[in-house]
């Protein structure tokens, strides 16, 4: 299979992949009860009337958690490649990684000095 | 998959039909047929989750219908379907109804790069291993969506909470997973398993197995990571305005993952189909997978039935603080001892079809090493434990006086 095939068959499973669900979800609504009133569809939080905007600005700490991963996630994508071709590097690229994963490791250490890992 | 593909399209042509078409219909079929594959074992897993949860709970489990209540999930399909769904009227109606399809999309979609048998498999991508950890991170975005389309506040919260979890255990699984990467020397899932002939990786890298292990217990949302659901604090997290169908979707996808992570830890650590007479016939092959795979779920179930859930800034540090810093260091030492070995002439460069004799001493290196992070790891959270505790003794609180003068 040449690697046009190969994309073109994970561009089909993944066109599939959302319909596998969406089938019994579809029959479902073909055949179930559609009953809806006022207190039924209204939002669910414990009987309780829901009070305010739900869609609102949001603690900082789950932000800062994103970011923290976005670094290492990002920089993990590069380290991949160079795990693929350790064998037959050069110690230039041998070198070069070890320091993309010390400026990484650095990256972590400011961030638990900055007390950015405490959950506050 | 290739030649039944091939052999169909090629079918097809000879009997006169238009070749694009062919290769079309050939492209359905080889999807169909790998991704059947989850979509047949979901029934069967939802039964076996119930079955051994209430096995470890000392109950019996679904018994009514059919056999020992294998029917379970048939009946459960049938009154799901008849259940009315209900949209709250506050929701974001396409997000809404669109979050169940990414969630269990994103679970099957794995599955097009796990092959079954040597010659089995839906495609080998060159970049197997990266294409695993892009679509499984499609998993977390539909939970965010599904939070934040419901507009409640229940499933808001748990929806940060539980995305602030993902991406955090996200870190350290795919450290894990650059350890097979870098010993196998290729990102293909086949290479992976063909390079672990001479010697599986979770005895070259236990480390590594563990820490992958740990991370994907929080990435399927399963305790001690369960703040996934945490009904007591949250009634059911992100989850709580779903009914019907939409509800057993987001379910499905949660059983199909666990699984799925099970027969990706067999791939990736245990050798995948390598096992004795493997080679004989594919399906003695599938086999040895599918026995390792299910081996590896049922801890996954046996530990999700056992521990109590751990508060989110407990999660959040023991991730940080102990397991990023320690799956940097095993990637460290492990490619470092790698070179050192390769440099000696101890061990092969190519592992793919190395003996096991060749890879003997790269195996008592590798393990010594990992045994000495380990040890030092231990050192390191024991003398931790030890100042903790001697800062409870200094200020001790009433609750610890109170156990105490009950313990007497």
């Amino acid at each position: 299979m040449n690697v046009l095939n190969e994309w073109a068959f994970i561009g089909m499973f993944a066109v599939l992949a959302p319909i596998f669900p969406a089938l019994p979800i579809v029959i479902a609504w073909l055949f179930r009860p559609r009953k809806p009133n006022v207190l039924k569809s209204s939002t669910y939080e414990c009987g309780v009337e829901t009070i305010g905007d739900t869609w609102v600005q949001f603690r900082v700490q789950y932000y800062i958690y994103g970011l923290i991963f976005l670094v290492f996630d990002v920089e993990m994508v590069f380290l991949f490649p160079w795990a693929a071709a350790y064998n037959e590097m050069s110690l230039f690229g041998f070198v070069a990684g070890f320091l993309f994963i010390f400026l990484l490791t650095d990256a972590l250490f400011y961030a638990w000095q900055k007390n950015a890992l405490e959950w506050k | 998959m290739d030649e039944i593909c091939t052999g169909l399209c090629r079918l097809m042509v000879d009997s006169g039909a238009d070749a694009g078409l062919a290769q079309f219909v050939s492209l359905l079929v080889g999807v169909l047929l790998v991704s059947g594959v989850p979509l047949l074992t979901v029934i069967l897993l939802i039964w076996i989750e119930r079955k051994v949860a209430a096995r470890i709970q000392d109950r019996i489990g679904p018994n009514r219908v059919g056999p020992i209540g294998l029917m379970q999930t048939f009946a459960d399909l049938l009154k799901l379907l008849g259940k009315e769904d209900i949209t709250p009227t506050a929701a974001d109606r396409l997000l809404y109804n669109v979050a169940p399809l990414v969630s269990f999309a994103s679970v099957v979609l794995i599955w097009a790069v796990v092959p079954f048998t040597p010659f089995h498999y839906g495609v080998d991508l060159e970049i197997g291993a990266l294409f695993f950890v892009a679509v499984a991170s499609f998993g977390t975005l539909a939970i965010m969506v599904a939070g934040w389309a419901s507009n409640n506040k229940y499933a808001l919260l748990g929806a940060f909470r539980v995305v602030s979890l993902l991406v955090s255990y996200e870190v350290p699984l795919v450290f894990a997973l650059l350890v097979p990467v870098l010993l196998a020397g290729s990102m293909s899932m086949l290479d992976i398993v063909n390079a672990q002939s001479g010697m599986w990786f979770v005895v070259l890298s236990p480390l590594a197995f563990i820490i992958f292990y740990i991370s994907s217990q929080a990435e399927t949302g399963r305790a001690p990571f369960d703040l996934i659901e945490a009904e007591s604090e949250l009634v059911a997290g992100f989850n709580i305005e779903y009914s019907g169908m939409k509800f057993g979707m987001f379910f499905a996808a949660e059983f199909l993952h666990v699984f799925t992570n099970g027969i990706l830890m067999a791939l990736l650590f245990f050798g995948g189909w390598m096992g004795p007479l493997y080679y004989e016939s594919p399906l003695i092959a599938f086999a040895w997978l599918g026995a390792k795979g299910g081996i590896i779920y049922l801890t996954t179930l046996w530990l999700r039935n056992t521990v109590p859930r751990l508060r989110i800034d407990q999660i959040m540090a023991f991730n940080w603080k102990c397991l990023v810093p320690l799956s940097i260091a095993n990637i460290v030492l492990v490619s470092l001892a790698l070179k050192v070995l390769q440099e000696l002439d101890m061990a092969p460069r190519q592992l793919i079809g190395a003996s096991f004799a060749d890879m003997l001493p790269a195996t008592i290196l590798l393990l010594l090493i990992n045994g000495a992070l380990t040890l030092y790891l231990l050192g390191i959270l024991r003398r931790r434990g030890k100042d903790a505790r001697r800062e409870a003794q200094a200020a001790p609180v009433q609750f610890a006086r109170a156990t105490a003068a009950t313990a007497d």
